[in-house]
């Protein structure tokens, strides 16, 4: 098992190793679902307890039973089963409980399977040999990250929908090149404290 | 419909990366080097032939409700092949793809031609499909990479041999880095952009 503390990992996940801006993952939803603040929130919302749930439950799926069974090469067909019956469980159980969730985070949650941050964070999770709590840390802090950039980014593109740009800028290069500045300040800030 | 055409058309109009705007996690994560951008291309080639063959094949037999997971079953078996084979042959681009290769699984190019084009089609033109974007995606990919790997620093080294090697290395170390990759990218679609605006232009 991995000796690094939880602090680490946190602070790991949430900005040195951002999701988004530092390791590419997770870029369609990035791209996409930023248009507007509050999608983004709902999407955010969505990946951070799913991820959260997919860390969990993959940990524990992995050590107790892939690993005593020595099926380690099924470890990628079970990991995406897992995150997609999470995805209907969690959808069937905020339908039935918190039905105003559900309609904030509704139709974000299917877009979540195919999502390679959440299959992303759980392997890396496994490839670095995390144990339980450090899994499940790395997921929160992983999700964190993943909302603090989804809510800067759409800000940042709700205000410059109306800015005046060559016109074949618009859209998919605009958001590239904000997200240039933004990648810029994370890893200029970031990888230069040692923690 | 012939061959020919429709392989023109997976690395023209249905580019993965610049027409249908699919698959960016690994296109910029990977693209540091013209190295990695060939092992990540060969990946996803390998992915995607044998899954649009399967099934093209199984097509008439998957219930039309079911198709999507039973897609990623079959996606995540030759994912699977490609990441012992790769870890097994090839250790050290291996660890600098690092976990991209597993991640094929849920790239979209592969789920979406699936469910585009081979769901649809018959297993000639579904494997002629598969090979035209997979050229397409690696041109993309090789052409991303050269980019950041000339500016970031210097020269080209490819599997050992340098291919270019500038007089004056210019080591801005950023595009290396991530930032360099969101800068690429959204530099060339630009240009892209404008190409198309100016074809358009012309034709009316």
């Amino acid at each position: 098992m991995s000796e690094t503390s939880l602090f680490t990992i946190f602070m790991e996940g949430v900005f040195i190793k951002n999701f988004l801006l530092i390791q590419f993952l997770g870029l369609c939803s990035f791209v996409g679902v930023t248009k507007d603040v509050k999608s983004a929130a709902g999407m955010s919302g969505a990946v951070v307890f799913v991820m959260t749930m997919a860390s969990t439950a993959s940990y524990l799926l992995y050590t107790y039973i892939l690993v005593p069974l020595k099926m380690e090469f099924l470890s990628l067909i079970s990991f995406i089963v897992v995150i997609a019956a999470l995805v209907q469980l969690v959808e069937f159980v905020v339908r039935k409980n918190v039905p105003a969730l559900y309609r904030s985070l509704g139709i974000y949650l299917p877009l979540i399977t195919t999502n390679c941050a959440v299959l992303g964070a759980v392997l890396l999770n496994v490839r670095s040999d995390y144990g339980f709590a450090q899994s499940v840390t790395f997921g929160i802090a992983a999700g964190i990250g993943y909302t603090i950039v989804m809510l800067m980014m759409s800000a940042i593109r709700e205000r410059s929908t109306l800015v005046s740009i060559p016109s074949s800028m618009r859209g998919l290069p605009q958001a590239f090149l904000l997200a240039l500045m933004l990648s810029m300040a994370f890893v200029n800030y970031f990888w230069v404290i040692p923690i | 419909m012939n061959p020919l055409s429709e392989f023109i058309r997976g690395v023209t109009r249905d580019n993965p990366i610049f027409g249908l705007v699919l698959g960016l996690c690994p296109t910029l994560a990977v693209t540091t080097s013209v190295e990695n951008a060939i092992g990540m291309s060969a990946g996803t080639a390998f992915v995607l032939f044998f899954s649009n063959l399967f099934i093209s094949l199984l097509r008439k037999q998957i219930p039309s409700t079911v198709r999507l997971p039973i897609f990623i079953i079959i996606i995540a078996t030759f994912v699977s092949i490609v990441d012992m084979i790769m870890e097994a042959y090839s250790p050290s681009m291996y660890a600098a793809l690092g976990v991209f290769i597993p991640l094929i699984v849920v790239n979209c190019i592969i789920i979406g031609r699936a469910e585009a084009y081979a769901n649809r089609n018959g297993p000639f033109y579904s494997v002629i499909d598969a090979l035209g974007i997979s050229t397409g995606f690696l041109l993309v990919l090789m052409l991303i990479g050269g980019i950041r790997e000339i500016l970031g620093t210097g020269q080209i080294v490819t599997f050992g041999h340098t291919l270019i090697s500038l007089p004056v290395n210019p080591s801005v170390t950023t595009m290396i880095l991530p930032p360099g990759a969101f800068l690429t990218i959204g530099i060339l679609m630009a240009v892209i952009n404008y190409q198309k605006e100016k074809k358009r232009m012309r034709g009316e």
